[in-house]
């Protein structure tokens, strides 16, 4: 009876434990499944990097076998919808670098000044509404900044300069200019603001004013962060399009002069994609390999960014 | 060398002093350069477009005469397509954050994931629209659709939305984890119920502004193929005979806001300016309301933190 | 031994009250400063010895809401009325962390005097090396001036600190708890270097290391949640405070 009743219970308790176990067991696995799940999602932009560069380069090679790529890098022509067909990248590499040349121009020298003014002088009421009226700006899209560089910016540089054409790198330039100097004025402040409060005090004590201490000690301290916005700017200016869509022109122009009008890389790839070449053609496998031409560009000023960063590190 | 005199010392200080008061001055006209920037276009916008803001704008699709045309093709189709693409986004950015942050263990694997969203942050907008036309276009077959579209400005604004996802779950104390899983809730019970909660309002805020950003691209969206002048309408589900399924609206061709502003601006009739005008008046609306509300929800979070 | 004759007035704060916007941080604060001595400002965490350090060379004024009352009289300006800046020119101020640029070790030195306007190469290697012989670092670093300063050790950045102030010959030097992030071996020599420097300059030092007092200091003064509790000689605080709080403080039980 006793021992019956002793069975009995040690059965029921390895009854429980084995329900514990296994509801133990269940929900581990499923932690299990939602984890692979959830590595899944983080693994998308992984697959995209994969997808970009298998898109670009395969379309490419299809491209450099028809076309050599000393041909691509040195002919003086781009007219690859012509009869008469060339493909010298470097007329599209020209109007992208003289358009950014422009924009850089304004941007880094405007939004440095910015962001020293609002890190270092401004007080807090004063960066209150300046930021949000920053990000505004930075908020934009870039179709409007076109309209605003083709019909209120163009028209204006032509009461200044006379002999400016109605499309000109010039004028898309500027406003590119406009567009990035949030980007570079918002880091680098962020970058100087994580100068420790102690090395201006450092500077103050000697009897520095404001300016001498931000321009020989916080920029010289936040280097490797201006440095950093300045590349991302570059980024921005190389692979922005649709200012120079619609108010530099699209006729390729192998030209280092902003007052002319120029296709970019970047705006060739959207002629091209605005009208109806059939897939597979020359035509189509050409805004491919400008695409990796962009990519690859980005990506050495990318590199030299994170060169840059390593060498300067901050060391406070 | 003798110590400056009192004189020479004040001399100095006046020099330092002037410099600061210009500089002061330079940062000044820099920033109100930036908003005078922003007035100038908001207002050349209204009003050259003025005359074009009635309801017919709004319901008229593309038309040949620059008084007749209108935007209904292009909201509706933005707003289709940002319905795609915050379908998307959220659910994959959210749940890439949350594993980054709360799983991830310390790895290769952990590594080549965030340089990877870095790098992604820092390609052009057109190379994402080549993507998508080499994958979504012609791989997987979609077409130039609203579910080309969708997925390809998801893919765009997913570092956004992964970026502020963490940050978000960055900022909660480890105590409330370590509470959750003290009383033997499980990681993912953790995430549910506490975790993705808290960190609500930061999503929500990388959300719209990812949207924001989303909704004025042009370039990737021209590049699938996107057509410029469409004066239909989607297929509403269930409607029109013989019947429109319930997505079939998912994989009709379209046209979105900045496109429709992109056309009217590139036509050398001047009277289409007037359009391009309202038409980026309504976009810029449209953006900079969500970046408010976005810049609103940021400002809120600041000023109550619970803990 | 410390000589008898009466030492003269370098300084001297007057019914300095000192306001962090709404919150008073200095209560009436009387006390002089004698030339060519130094004076050790001890009192536990928060009773303002920083604060009334810090109105020596005016740095309150450069956060908002910060409001002085009172006075400092310098022996030859008056710090109320005087512009800030001007003030520190004329005072050298030592941080608690070593703070130097992110110059060379040479442009660290020479940065007060580029702030005055001197860019005469000779005045400034002159200048650069008597400053860091008189911070006792010259022999250390005289072969390595062109390299970054962020690269010395700690205690030696802190030198390299005094170097710095040094350089412009300031007629006070405040020490703000100098040494609290350094090891026992450059806490010893800075102390070392404060005791050589009191022959040229007059010192104020926090510090929170009252052994650290007794062994540097002529004078000290015991500060308490923003009054002046104390002033005299090192030895009297020591030795037979007059104030029942000085001896709490000092014997150890508070603070």
């Amino acid at each position: 009876m006793n021992s019956t009743a002793m069975s009995l219970k040690a059965s029921t308790d390895l009854h429980q434990v084995s329900d514990r176990l296994s509801f133990s067991a269940m929900r581990n696995w499923k932690e299990r499944l939602i984890e692979a799940v959830l590595l899944a999602a983080a693994a998308v932009s992984v697959l995209t990097t994969l997808g970009i560069v298998y898109v670009l380069l395969s379309e490419s090679v299809r491209f450099f076998e028809t076309i050599s790529i000393i041909d691509f890098l040195t002919d003086t022509q781009w007219t690859p919808l012509f009869d008469d067909a060339h493909f010298g990248i470097m007329v599209l590499v020209s109007g992208t670098l003289v358009s950014s040349f422009v924009a850089l121009v304004v941007a880094i020298p405007v939004g440095t000044v910015i962001a020293i003014y609002l890190s270092e002088f401004a007080d807090s009421r004063v960066r209150e509404v300046a930021k949000p009226v920053l990000e505004l700006l930075g908020g934009i899209p870039t179709i409007v900044f076109g309209y605003f560089a083709l019909l209120v910016v163009t028209p204006i540089l032509q009461v200044v300069l006379p002999g400016l054409p109605g499309f000109s790198l010039l004028s898309a330039g500027l406003v590119m200019g406009i567009m990035i100097v949030p980007y570079i004025s918002s880091l680098s402040e962020d970058a100087m603001r994580a100068v420790p409060m102690s090395m201006r005090e450092g500077s103050y004590a000697m009897g520095a004013t404001r300016l001498y201490t931000a321009i020989h000690v916080v920029v010289p301290a936040a280097i490797s962060g201006l440095a950093a916005s300045y590349i991302l700017g570059i980024s921005r200016a190389v692979g922005e399009t649709m200012i120079l869509a619609v108010a530099a022109g699209m006729q390729p122009n192998l030209t280092w002069n902003p007052m002319e009008p120029a296709a970019t890389i970047t705006s060739y790839i959207v002629q091209v994609a605005l009208g109806d070449l059939p897939h597979g053609s020359i035509g189509y496998q050409t805004i491919f390999a400008a695409g990796l031409t962009l990519l690859l560009i980005t990506l050495v000023f990318n590199i030299l960014g994170q060169w840059l960063r390593a060498k300067y590190r901050e060391n406070y | 060398m003798k110590a400056l005199t009192t004189e020479e010392i004040r001399a100095v200080i006046a020099r330092g002093k002037l410099r600061d008061n210009l500089f002061k001055a330079l940062g000044i006209f820099c920033l109100s350069f930036a908003l005078l920037v922003i007035v100038a276009l908001i207002a050349d916008m209204v009003i050259k477009g003025s005359e074009r803001f009635t309801l017919d704008f709004f319901l008229n699709f593309a038309s040949r005469r620059a008084t007749q045309a209108g935007i209904l093709s292009a909201w509706v189709g933005s707003l289709l397509v940002m319905f795609v693409t915050a379908l998307a986004a959220v659910p994959l950015g959210v749940a890439a954050g949350l594993y980054l942050e709360e799983y991830a263990k310390r790895n290769w694997i952990t590594t080549v994931i965030e340089i990877n969203i870095t790098n992604l942050a820092a390609v052009p907008s057109i190379v994402y629209g080549l993507l998508a036309l080499g994958i979504f276009v012609y791989q997987f077959g979609f077409g130039q659709s609203i579910l080309s579209a969708g997925l390809t400005l998801a893919l765009l604004i997913l570092p956004i939305i992964i970026v502020s996802t963490r940050e978000a779950i960055r900022a909660i104390p480890a105590m409330i984890r370590e509470g959750s899983m003290a009383v033997g809730a499980t990681r993912w019970q953790t995430c549910r119920y506490h975790i993705v909660p808290y960190a609500m309002p930061g999503i929500l805020t990388g959300v719209i502004i990812g949207l924001a950003r989303a909704i004025g691209e042009t370039a990737p969206i021209i590049t699938i193929g996107a057509l410029t002048f469409i004066a239909f309408l989607p297929p509403a589900p269930f409607a029109g005979e013989p019947a429109a399924g319930l997505f079939d609206w998912v994989m009709a061709p379209f046209t979105v806001m900045p496109i429709q502003i992109f056309n009217w601006t590139s036509r050398p009739d001047p009277a289409f300016e007037v359009n391009a005008a309202a038409a980026g008046f309504v976009l810029m609306a449209m953006v900079l309301s969500m970046n408010a509300v976005a810049i609103y929800l940021r400002y809120k979070m600041r000023k109550n933190i619970k803990w | 031994m410390q000589s008898q004759e009466t030492p003269t007035l370098k300084a001297e704060a007057r019914n300095l009250n000192f306001f962090y916007g709404q919150m008073q941080a200095l209560k009436k604060i009387n006390m002089p400063v004698y030339d060519k001595k130094v004076t050790a400002l001890i009192g536990p965490s928060g009773c303002g010895k920083s604060t009334y350090l810090r109105s020596f060379n005016r740095m309150h004024d450069l956060y908002p809401g910060n409001r002085y009352e009172g006075e400092i009289r310098n022996t030859n300006l008056l710090a109320a009325d005087v512009d800030p800046i001007e003030v520190r020119m004329r005072v050298g101020m030592v941080f608690q962390k070593p703070n130097p640029f992110p110059k060379s070790i040479f442009e660290n030195v020479a940065y007060g005097l580029r702030v005055r306007g001197e860019n005469n190469r000779r005045v400034l290697d002159d200048k650069v090396e008597r400053a860091l012989r008189d911070a006792a670092i010259w022999e250390e670093v005289k072969d390595r001036l062109p390299e970054q300063a962020p690269n010395l050790s700690g205690g030696q950045q802190q030198r390299l600190c005094i170097a710095r102030a040094l350089a412009t010959d300031p007629e006070l030097l405040l020490f703000d708890e100098p040494t609290s992030a350094l090891d026992p071996i450059a806490t010893a020599a800075i102390e070392e270097l404060i005791h050589d420097l009191k022959k040229r300059v007059t010192i104020l030092i926090v510090t929170h290391n009252m052994q650290q007092a007794a062994r540097v200091s002529d004078y000290t003064a015991y500060m308490f949640l923003g009054e002046m509790i104390e002033f005299g000689k090192t030895d009297e605080i020591f030795i037979k405070p007059k104030d029942k709080r000085t001896e709490d403080y000092i014997t150890g039980r508070m603070g």
